[in-house]
């Protein structure tokens, strides 16, 4: 790290940081509908978003700054395996594809404003949709927090985090301020300030990987170049592990790691609440099934992205925390101008996925908690108070998080959050195609791998952890070593497959499901559907999406 | 993923437009998982080894399948309600071939 104030990138970092806060505020008054009092408006934008909104809005909630941080970091700490973001990211979409619509259709239909509330309305079943609800806000929470220590970092590159020596309450300023900015405005705007603020996150992020990648390699010598210097790097043996460091291709021994990973965090990545929020906010069906075939856009960048980490080996960028490997390669090699603008491309990709995140969680502690269990005839006005508040509490919990924990607790956290999200997905995604699973064989298939996968990921040490060290364990019955969140996804589908037919048998009662067939294929116009909210006469015009 | 079809009785759930439709999404699940196929560092590309550029060319042959599945499933639905009108939510309008 450099010493001191970086005055220029400083500069530019705060001016963008200054522009969409100004943005965030706007953004109450944008597309306003005319009952801004209600869930579906402050918490999913009115239901109004079209194919481009959607667009931008699920890329800057999917690829956050810690994404941005953390891929490459990966790559620059032992290569190829690292690379698994990407199939990760591409087959995502054909996934979705198929279940999503789905999802929109039955939820515009009966008002869902969260998954939990599709799972209760298809199930009957409170203790299902508790269970599904906690999951998500469970995972959600260290996902923000890891949204803090990517601020964190840049700052810290940027010279005021403040080192070693300063006081905590000195050291942590910037980010004090950062987070009470973002929490002042999703509280006046909702689902719409982190829409809007996207298309400058975006705009941002691509100018930025644009530029890097011609340009850095245009200065480290060319391809060629880094990877030979990469693969001298990798093939030095660690003293801690006795083993190389890694390999610009993955051996025989991790390619199931590698698939499991892609396959299990694909599957996950639309079980997370904040996904979620962002499809529903969507105008129609189309624009859900539309978006799958361009948001494979974002995972080419995310794979130019992961080549930075290659880069940064190039370089010869000696960090111990991993996380700085990017930021510092772009204070190494850019103009300090630019530099400005490639970290305010990363703060905001931070601001943004957290104020989705945030409102999330808070939209399934309204629905799921509060309502269901607290107080079942609460108005839409007062749920929507109740979410606003929440997202205020999810938020300081996040920063309490990150400023008493250590920040690779985080990371675990974060890692135990995609096993334990994952296991939501035979409830919401069976619950979409068939009302066969019985919902306390769901339930029961949700414990076991929760359970199985909690207890696998403490179980596994690495050279610097002894528990938490990583996400994947050997296959029980296979002797391969995959992810472990996939593994416990068997292990719940299979027992939840079990126990129905037990069930079933028994003739337990299965509960009352409010949907119907036609429920899941409806589209916008349709009879029935909830369509966007009226807006308000006297909106003032923005930037349409189509 | 799909556990069960949708049980469709007036007309066959299974087309030709809807295998072609349910090999463009499986497509890109078999050229990435199945990772002991690219696994490896030769021919590079501008420097880039094969393991790297083979993935993102998925990123675009994936993008390219999902948008002609996308279009395909249109022109499904359309076919199957005439002038393909948005009015008609009945069950007749299912999705049991896409999964």
């Amino acid at each position: 790290m450099k010493d001191g104030v970086n005055g220029v990138a400083l500069g530019v970092f705060v001016f963008f940081f200054l522009a969409v806060t100004v943005m965030g505020f706007w953004a109450a008054r944008w597309r306003r509908a005319e009952n801004a009092h209600s869930l579906d408006e402050w918490g999913l934008g009115g239901r109004s978003f079209g194919t481009w909104i959607t667009w931008f809005l699920l890329g800057g909630d999917l690829y956050t700054a810690y994404t941005f941080v953390a891929v490459p970091a990966a790559i620059y700490a032992s290569g190829a395996a690292g690379f698994f973001a990407v199939p990760y990211t591409i087959i995502v979409y054909p996934m979705i594809f198929t279940f999503l619509p789905r999802l929109w259709s039955v939820s515009h239909k009966h008002g869902y404003v969260t998954t939990s509330d599709f799972v209760r309305g298809r199930f009957g079943s409170k203790g299902l949709s508790l269970a599904v609800a906690l999951t998500g806000i469970l995972a959600t929470m260290p996902y923000i927090a890891l949204q803090l220590v990517g601020i964190q970092a840049l700052l810290d590159v940027l010279g005021i985090g403040g080192g070693d020596g300063t006081n905590w309450f000195v050291k942590d300023l910037p980010l004090f301020i950062a987070f009470a900015v973002l929490a002042a405005y999703t509280y006046s705007s909702g689902l719409r300030a982190p829409a809007l603020i996207a298309f400058v996150k975006d705009a941002l992020i691509y100018l930025v990987i644009i530029v890097a990648i011609i340009y850095i390699p245009i200065k480290l010598g060319g391809f060629d170049d880094i990877f030979a210097k990469s693969a001298d790097a990798f093939s030095k043996v660690n003293p801690a592990t006795g083993a190389p460091r890694g390999a610009l291709a993955p051996g025989a021994a991790g390619t199931w790691g590698y698939a499991t990973l892609a396959l299990g965090s694909a599957m996950a990545l639309f079980m997370y609440p904040h996904s979620i929020t962002a499809t529903l906010s969507s105008r129609s069906r189309n624009v859900i099934r539309r978006n799958t075939a361009i948001l494979p856009l974002y995972s080419l960048m995310l794979g130019l992205l992961a080549l930075l980490g290659f880069m940064a080996i190039a370089d010869g960028i000696k960090v111990d925390n991993g996380q700085l490997a990017i930021p510092q390669l772009f204070e190494n090699l850019f103009p300090d101008w630019f530099a400005g603008v490639a970290f305010a491309a990363i703060g905001i990709g931070a601001l943004v996925p957290a104020a989705i995140m945030s409102i999330a969680a808070a939209n399934l502690f309204t629905r799921n908690i509060y309502k269901d269990f607290l107080k079942p005839d609460a108005t839409p006005a007062q749920e929507a108070t109740v979410s606003k508040v929440v997202s205020l509490l999810v938020k300081v919990g996040a920063l309490v998080f990150v400023l008493a924990m250590d920040k690779t607790v985080a990371i675990n956290f974060q890692l135990l959050g995609g096993i334990w999200i994952l296991q939501t997905f035979p409830a919401l995604v069976g619950g979409l195609f068939t009302r066969w699973f019985h919902r306390w064989a769901l339930l029961a298939g949700w414990a076991a791998g929760m359970i199985y996968g909690t207890l696998a990921a403490y179980g596994v040490a690495s050279p610097t952890q002894k528990h938490f060290g990583g996400s994947s364990d050997e296959i029980p019955g296979l002797g391969e070593v995959g992810y472990i969140g996939l593994t416990a996804f068997v292990l719940n589908l299979v027992v939840t497959v079990v126990l129905t037919f037990v069930l079933n048998a028994l003739k337990a009662p299965r509960g009352t499901d409010e949907t119907s067939p036609g429920d899941y294929t409806a589209d916008a116009g349709d009879p029935g559907v909830q369509s966007e909210l009226p807006p308000a006469a006297t909106a003032p015009s923005a930037p349409s999406g189509t | 993923m799909s556990e069960s079809e949708v049980p469709q009785v007036r007309r066959p759930v299974v087309t030709p437009v809807r295998v072609v439709i349910a090999l463009c999404l499986l497509a890109p699940f078999v050229g990435t998982l199945w990772v002991s196929s690219y696994a490896k560092v030769d021919p590079a590309f501008i420097g880039i080894p094969f393991f790297y550029w083979y993935q993102m060319l998925w990123v675009l042959i994936s993008a390219a399948l999902t948008m002609l599945a996308y279009k395909l499933w249109q022109h499904d639905q359309r076919s199957r309600h005439g002038s393909g009108a948005s009015g008609a939510g009945t069950a007749g309008r299912g999705d049991g071939g896409e999964a």
